[in-house]
């Protein structure tokens, strides 16, 4: 530590050339920790405490296959269920079909299945009496300006009403928040109507249920009762499977893209590229430096000190650079989100991505500081002096 | 202060030249490469810009380490680059050429696709009696009710457990007629009746079991396949079976997704769409398969793109300031060279030229490494996901067009200009006695 200055002197001696070096590694960096973001949003979909206690059953056929609504009794009756809902796709665009919402037709007790959503007391009442009443999701509500109290059109891609008309009108009753913002990203999007208004407007649903969610009341346990809801149905001809929230997430997710893989051949470019752009600094640094590492070496630092400041600055160097683009990635990745008009939902650099940057930043400089620091090592003081 | 200015409008000049560039056709960017050359050639100062750059390029190999660092780092852009709009570009070339514009697709109205479209007995009674319809040569009309439906299937290389989603397609023997690109390329046809599926070529590599002679299971029932069919084109990522005996499976009736059309001639379009817009009886939307299609394709090669050009664009800086450094670095090694062509004589623009031709030289380089090794480890390279308007997972191949390597090529030149332009201009500047002096 008492070298410090000596270091960060000779980091800074060309001003020009390591500031611009640094603007290639808070680039790597940058990208690293919005790619990350993206890795890490697929990677923790569903992965929640509640998400853990909360089973999935759709059609075993596929999932746009409903189910029978006599089921839920059913369902109920299975011993370590908790409570059971339901719910149905709406498949809801407002204004234009391209301005998907994430609408479902739910069951009355829904959002009892998920705690982590928070609905003000009222609202929820507003909601329980209106027979056409919606919540909607805070960003949802944000993106196309709706408030309580709004009469909204909303155009089912699937479902047209008895008469064939397919715009269906609700009064939005309250507004949901999500309590967890890191998972906030789909439950602020949401849209939900009532189940019951949807079955009986529409001829095309007669009584079915999209599907179930059936909260568990011991985790561990959720196995044996995910088998035992699917065993109800069992060679009927609407079998069910039953998966944990996690599990399901994680499925649609692997089958949405490989993304580990893209982010995972991007960002081994991107190092390669700058293991090679940060070491040719680190080489014409050293190489300029010469005759002043030995005298260095003269007045009496031994051949390993001076190893290990130039291990010293190179690692520096990359800290320097990497955090500042890590951080820079930290502050634009919301605003990305935000401006994305609800396409994209990037949770922050997280502490995993922090830790992995930090590691990878710390071996790259070690990589780009080892050939140098070595030449410095070796170096002979009186051909360094001599200028040979 | 007036350093600041110039320095100013030099950066205006570059935004303004980079704005033009990236809309520049080739036959533009041509004649700009035949234009420097004739400069070059014939006049005193090209000539001069010449000499000087032949001198730098023939130091090149003294500076080899700090000039491989242009040339990865901008093959690394290039690569990146193109490799990820190629997977855009393969994702709606996939999608594209399953449509064309003499076939048509009717569905419910409002219906955003196939799957969430429903049409009745009656209606499609009607539809495939509307004028527009070619007719096959025992003068039946050429047009295929069809069901559209999900089913889950295990997925290679995953766990039993590790079901994905493919698209069932159940349909009847016009099918076949109205997409003659669809070819048996193993086994036979299904038999109408039977439980018994005929699978796409990608969708045969994406699920287990879909091999002729397997049976696998939907729900609860155990159905055969029997064939495997090629259509190079969205069809390869469906199932094929029989339309009353998927409609059986999946509790339909008499109901179908759509009506899929061969049009007397692409002519007949309109004249189809009329018709049956004005059946009272009718609430249908009617397109061409090109246009559905191409709808279906739209919002996810766009997230793609953008997804590209972001991740090129950070690559891009970072290979910029890469490119900078070692260019300064090479000017500062040449700067008692550079000094002396000065004060015998030589002009600043000859300078300048001389070190923006090396660097753009090198960024070329770049680029076609780049877009040499995208299109050799890429091209082709099949990939899949769940595309918007089906409800499978839809295998593609990304394709590396000319197109998008000509795009590589020009990110990578852009790239070498900015990143020569300023030393170049400090070279141009530099006071010549202080430089002789220097070292």
């Amino acid at each position: 530590m008492k070298y410090f200055h000596l270091i960060w002197a000779a980091l800074f001696r060309r001003k020009t050339r390591t500031i611009l070096t640094l603007v290639s590694i808070v680039a790597a960096f940058l990208l690293f920790g919005m790619l990350d973001a993206v890795r890490t949003s697929f990677d923790q979909a569903g992965q929640s405490a509640n998400g853990a206690e909360r089973l999935q059953t759709g059609s075993r056929l596929s999932f746009i296959q409903t189910l029978p609504q006599a089921l839920e009794t059913q369902i109920a009756k299975v011993p370590g269920v908790k409570m059971v809902t339901y719910a149905n796709w709406f498949g809801g665009a407002y204004q234009d079909p391209h301005n998907q919402v994430f609408s479902f037709a739910v069951a009355p007790n829904y959002l009892d299945a998920y705690p982590e959503i928070e609905v003000d007391p009222a609202q929820r009442k507003a909601f329980d009496d209106t027979r056409t009443g919606a919540l909607v999701g805070e960003t949802l509500a944000q993106r196309f300006h709706w408030k309580v109290g709004d009469k909204i059109p909303l155009q089912s891609t699937i479902f047209p009403d008895k008469s064939g008309n397919k715009t269906w009108t609700f009064d939005i009753v309250g507004i949901m928040h999500a309590k967890d913002k890191k998972s906030a990203g789909f439950y602020d999007q949401m849209f939900l109507l009532h189940w019951k208004y949807f079955d009986e407007t529409t001829p095309y649903n007669r009584g079915t249920v999209g599907w179930y969610v059936t909260r568990v009341a011991d985790v561990n346990q959720a196995d044996r009762v995910a088998r035992a809801i699917d065993a109800l149905s069992a060679n009927s001809d609407h079998e069910t499977r039953t998966q944990t929230e996690q599990a399901a997430t994680a499925n649609w997710m692997k089958q949405l893209a490989d993304i580990g893989l893209i982010v995972g051949s991007i960002m081994g470019a991107v190092f390669f590229t700058l293991l090679l752009l940060s070491g040719n600094t680190m080489m014409q640094a050293v190489r300029e430096r010469t005759s002043e590492l030995a005298v260095l070496k003269t007045i009496g630092f031994s051949s390993r000190s001076v190893l290990a400041m130039v291990l010293a600055e190179s690692v520096l160097l990359l800290l320097i650079g990497g955090v500042l683009g890590l951080g820079l990635a930290a502050v634009l990745i919301p605003g990305v989100s935000a401006h994305s008009g609800g396409m994209l939902n990037l949770p922050t650099v997280g502490a995993g991505s922090w830790v992995l940057g930090l590691v990878l930043m710390v071996l790259i400089g070690l990589l780009v500081g080892a050939l140098p620091a070595v030449r410095a090592m070796r170096l002979n003081i009186v051909d360094a002096l001599a200028g040979r | 202060m007036k350093r600041f200015f110039i320095n100013l409008g030099l950066l205006i000049a570059l935004a303004v030249a980079l704005a033009i560039w990236v809309r520049l056709q080739w036959p533009v960017v041509l004649a700009l490469v035949v234009l420097g050359a004739l400069w070059m050639a014939f006049t005193r100062h090209g000539r001069q810009a010449a000499s000087v750059t032949g001198v730098g390029i023939s130091t090149l190999r003294q500076r080899l380490g700090s000039s491989a660092v242009i040339v990865i780092g901008i093959a690394g852009v290039v690569g990146v680059l193109v490799a990820l709009l190629a997977m855009g570009e393969g994702y709606s070339e996939t999608l594209r050429k399953t449509g064309n514009v003499d076939t048509a697709i009717v569905m419910r109205g409002a219906s955003a696709s196939e799957v969430m479209s429903v049409l009745d007995h009656d209606s499609i009674v009607q539809i495939v009696q509307t004028p527009g319809i070619a007719r096959d040569a025992k003068g039946q009309p050429l047009a295929s009710p069809e069901l559209v439906v999900a089913a889950n299937l295990p997925m290679k290389g995953g766990s039993a457990d590790d079901e994905g989603s493919v698209q069932l397609r159940g349909v009847g023997d016009e099918a076949w007629a109205v997409r003659p690109q669809v070819k048996i390329i193993e086994g036979r046809r299904f038999n109408p009746g039977m439980r018994e599926l005929d699978v796409g070529k990608g969708a045969a590599q994406q699920f287990a079991g879909l091999v002729p002679g397997h049976q696998v299971r939907l729900g609860s029932q155990l159905w055969t396949v029997v064939g495997v069919f090629a259509s190079g084109d969205a069809m390869d990522s469906e199932v094929w079976g029989d339309a009353n005996v998927v409609s059986d499976t999946y509790r339909r009736g008499s109901s179908r997704a759509s009506v899929v059309a061969k049009l007397a001639n692409p002519q007949a379009f309109d004249a189809f769409k009329a018709a049956l817009a004005a059946n009272p009886q009718l609430k249908v939307d009617t397109d061409t398969t090109l246009a559905y299609y191409a709808k279906q394709s739209e919002g996810m090669s766009t997230v793609i793109r953008i997804m590209g050009i972001t991740v090129g664009l950070i690559m891009a800086i970072g290979a910029m300031f890469g490119a900078l450094n070692t260019m300064f670095a090479a000017v500062a090694t040449r700067a008692r060279e550079i000094a002396t062509l000065r004060a015998i004589g030589f002009r600043g623009l000859p300078v300048v030229v001389a070190v923006m031709l090396e660097t753009m030289l090198l960024a070329l380089l770049g680029g076609v490494i780049g877009g040499a090794l995208a299109w050799l480890v890429f091209n082709g390279y099949g990939a899949s996901t769940l595309a918007a308007g089906t409800v499978g997972k839809l295998s593609f191949e990304l394709a590396v067009t000319p197109a998008l390597l000509w795009t590589g090529l020009k990110w990578a030149l852009a790239i070498g200009f900015v990143g020569g332009l300023f030393p170049a201009v400090r070279a141009a500047r530099l006071p010549v006695t202080t430089a002789l002096r220097e070292l």
